[in-house]
């Protein structure tokens, strides 16, 4: 059988608008993958903890209060500190459309603004997931 | 976002309609369904102002008194917020809304590292009572009554206003402070939550005992269906899930010893306006009766000024769209009908351009001419509850009273909304209907215009408001210096006095009132709770 892809969905910061992660986490979770919910107010490190613990293959992050820019370049920073730049990356939520080349530049390449139909995040996550040991 | 369910026959003719709230809309009603529902007019309706108030809480309505409007203001470091204040003031608004940032609400400092590019961000920063003092300078106190949108700390906060508004020289008699005050609705959806729920129970018990004798103006709590049906619940949920919370503060006062006629006419309401128009219509004035009632019958309530559901109608945040964003002003003036339609007394709504940012003046601008339009051009003022007696409407209050009476009792037997809340059971009935809902969505079976129907055209990007990194630093740098130049020895003082009031059952309110005086800060204040009650923590939904 083959390897379900297990997936952190997390709110970093002091964001609590929780509903897009919610919706989100329960269509991967229909999609077959093993979704593991952080809750809120989580710092960068709590979220890089928890997806070394987890083990996970995915974090996909869900900002709402417009902060993603200083979040994000945070995370992928901690990442490759930490050594778990292989896991790839995901953010969503309120992302204005000139901000997507920013994330790109900080090297964060799914980004699914508010109202993306789930089929577009699964299959993202589907054909970019690495092989990991 | 969609408002029914529409079921269609290949000639795209309607064969069935169902709301949200699960009720089937029929395609002609008559005087044989109101008596199917066992409507009686003397019972059901009577007079608008009277018992039970289905019609509106003044005989007059708009004829009396046109509806307070209260934009969503504040962002950024107070100066700014303050010329704003006076902005919207100057073209009309009668009340003001105060939008908080998230360290504030979340009781941190603006130096906390935790608050690192978020000053400022989606609301005003406020650290100390000298932020207070700078976004209300030169404002009216004694004419305008303040909202303010704040809710984990909002005894904090509530005690900093009084503080500013005695500096300024307004008697606290005259003071009138809207703090919303609810954190049973912000474990469910909103998110800002800090103490574990019975502690923060408490706080707000406190808050409202306070108020009764010393803020006789102030509406200590807002009670905010709003955002449980923003996080995804149906309007009869809102409703039933909004008495059941308003149930949960009034037993806290209660257990005080305290008569239910001597605070419960301070309480207010914040209900949500997006959705269909007929059940947004009928659930307004179902909510009133239901409230009415609930005091009665169940609290005992003699006086009639207990009975009257006050507060915002208004919002609409989720019905709005990122996709063709100016659609949102249509909607909006939309939302507003039905806000006025259902006897609102208050109202704000959320404006265009909110999916992208906080509203850029423009957008707020436009969403004040929006009421100002429909009271003083569209005939709102006219006569009041104009929908009353039609065979429509009246079924579908009826319908909705006892689909609400229903979700009530539910609660109730599991204990009520502490309990509730505590298990999750709240907060994994609203997850699983989001869920539902964008699925229907996605599936275009909910229509939703610009989003999955009539899709064309590009995408629009709207004028942003900025962050400012110069703010965020500057209010740093006064709380640092309000740090230096204040009598530390007594604001440590102060902060034990508090400390012992939290530990005991010593209302805290008068400490607070102190500590703001001394020019303790808030996440100071924030952190003596935080070491007495602990925090919060969400239960397990998935």
């Amino acid at each position: 059988m083959e390897k379900k892809i297990r997936i952190l969905v997390a709110k970093p910061g002091l964001d609590g608008h929780d509903r897009g992660a919610k919706v989100v986490a329960q269509a991967l979770r229909d999609a077959g993958m093993e979704v593991i919910y952080t809750g809120l107010h989580q710092t960068v490190d709590q979220i890089i903890h928890t997806a070394i613990q987890e083990d996970v293959d995915v974090i996909g992050l869900s900002i709402m209060s417009g902060a993603h820019l200083p979040i994000c370049e945070k995370l992928t920073k901690k990442m490759k500190e930490m050594k778990i730049d292989d896991v790839l990356l995901a953010v969503g939520g309120v992302i204005p459309k000139r901000d997507i080349p920013l994330l790109q530049n900080i090297g964060i390449h799914g980004i699914f603004p508010g109202g993306t139909p789930f089929d577009e995040s699964i299959r993202w996550i589907k054909e970019n997931i690495k092989p990991r040991s | 976002m969609g408002v029914a369910k529409y079921v269609k026959n290949e000639k795209d003719e309607i064969l069935d309609v169902i709301l949200q709230s699960g009720i089937h809309i029929k395609p002609v009603y008559t005087q044989g369904d109101l008596e199917e529902v066992g409507f009686d007019p003397a019972k059901d309706l009577a007079y608008p102002g009277e018992y039970p108030f289905t019609r509106g809480i003044h005989p007059m309505g708009y004829r009396s008194r046109e509806w307070t409007t209260r934009q969503y203001t504040g962002f950024g470091a107070p100066e700014e917020t303050n010329e704003r204040f006076k902005l919207m003031i100057s073209h009309g608004q009668t009340g003001l809304n105060v939008a908080f940032d998230l360290p504030t609400q979340m009781g941190l400092d603006s130096d906390d590292p935790l608050a690192e590019g978020e000053v400022g961000r989606v609301g005003m920063a406020v650290d100390s009572l000298r932020d207070f003092e700078v976004a209300f300078k030169d404002i009216p106190l004694d004419r305008i009554g303040v909202g303010l949108t704040i809710n984990a700390v909002a005894s904090i906060m509530l005690a900093m206003f009084q503080a500013t508004a005695e500096k300024f020289g307004f008697k606290k008699e005259r003071v009138s402070a809207t703090p919303q005050n609810d954190i049973l609705k912000e474990m469910i959806g909103r998110g800002a939550w800090i103490f574990p729920v019975r502690p923060a129970v408490r706080l707000i018990g406190d808050t409202i005992e306070y108020s009764m004798k010393e803020l006789p103006r102030t509406n200590p709590v807002s009670v905010c269906g709003y955002h449980i049906r923003e996080s995804g619940c149906s309007p009869v949920q809102e409703i039933a899930y909004a008495i059941q919370i308003a149930n949960t503060y009034i037993e806290e006062v209660l257990r005080r010893g305290h008569a239910v006629d001597d605070f419960v006419r301070s309480f207010t309401f914040n209900i949500n306006v997006f959705g269909n128009l007929w059940e947004q219509t009928a659930k307004f004035r179902a909510a009133r009766k239901l409230w009415a009632i609930n005091l009665k019958d169940r609290y005992g309530a003699r006086d009639n000024r207990s009975l009257l559901l006050r507060g915002i109608f208004g919002g609409g945040g989720y019905g709005m769209t990122k996709a063709q964003p100016e659609n949102n002003i249509i909607r909006g003036a939309y939302y507003a009908l039905a806000a006025a339609l259902g006897g609102a007394q208050t109202t704000a709504l959320c404006s265009f351009d909110e999916a992208y940012t906080i509203p850029t003046p423009k957008a707020a601008l436009l969403s004040l001419r929006t009421f100002q339009i429909l009271m003083e051009e569209m005939g709102l003022r006219d006569t009041v509850d104009p929908l009353a007696g039609s065979y429509f409407i009246e079924t579908l209050t009826k319908q909705m009273e006892e689909r609400i009476v229903e979700e009530m009792k539910r609660v109730d037997e599991m204990g009520g909304m502490i309990k509730a809340v505590e298990t999750g059971y709240v907060q994994r009935e609203v997850a699983r209907q989001a869920y539902e809902f964008e699925k229907g969505v996605q599936k275009g079976e909910l229509i939703k215009v610009g989003v999955n129907k009539y899709t064309e055209g590009e995408e629009m990007e709207v004028e942003l408001h900025e962050y400012r990194l110069e703010s965020a630093k500057q209010q740093i740098r006064r709380t640092k210096e309000v740090r230096r130049e204040r009598d530390n020895r007594k604001v440590t003082e102060r902060l034990k006095d508090l400390e012992h009031a939290a530990k005991t059952e010593k209302n805290v309110m008068p400490c607070l009132l102190e500590c703001c005086k001394a020019y303790a800060t808030v996440g100071e204040m924030t952190k003596v709770f935080k070491d007495v009650y602990g925090e919060f923590k969400e239960p397990s939904i998935f």
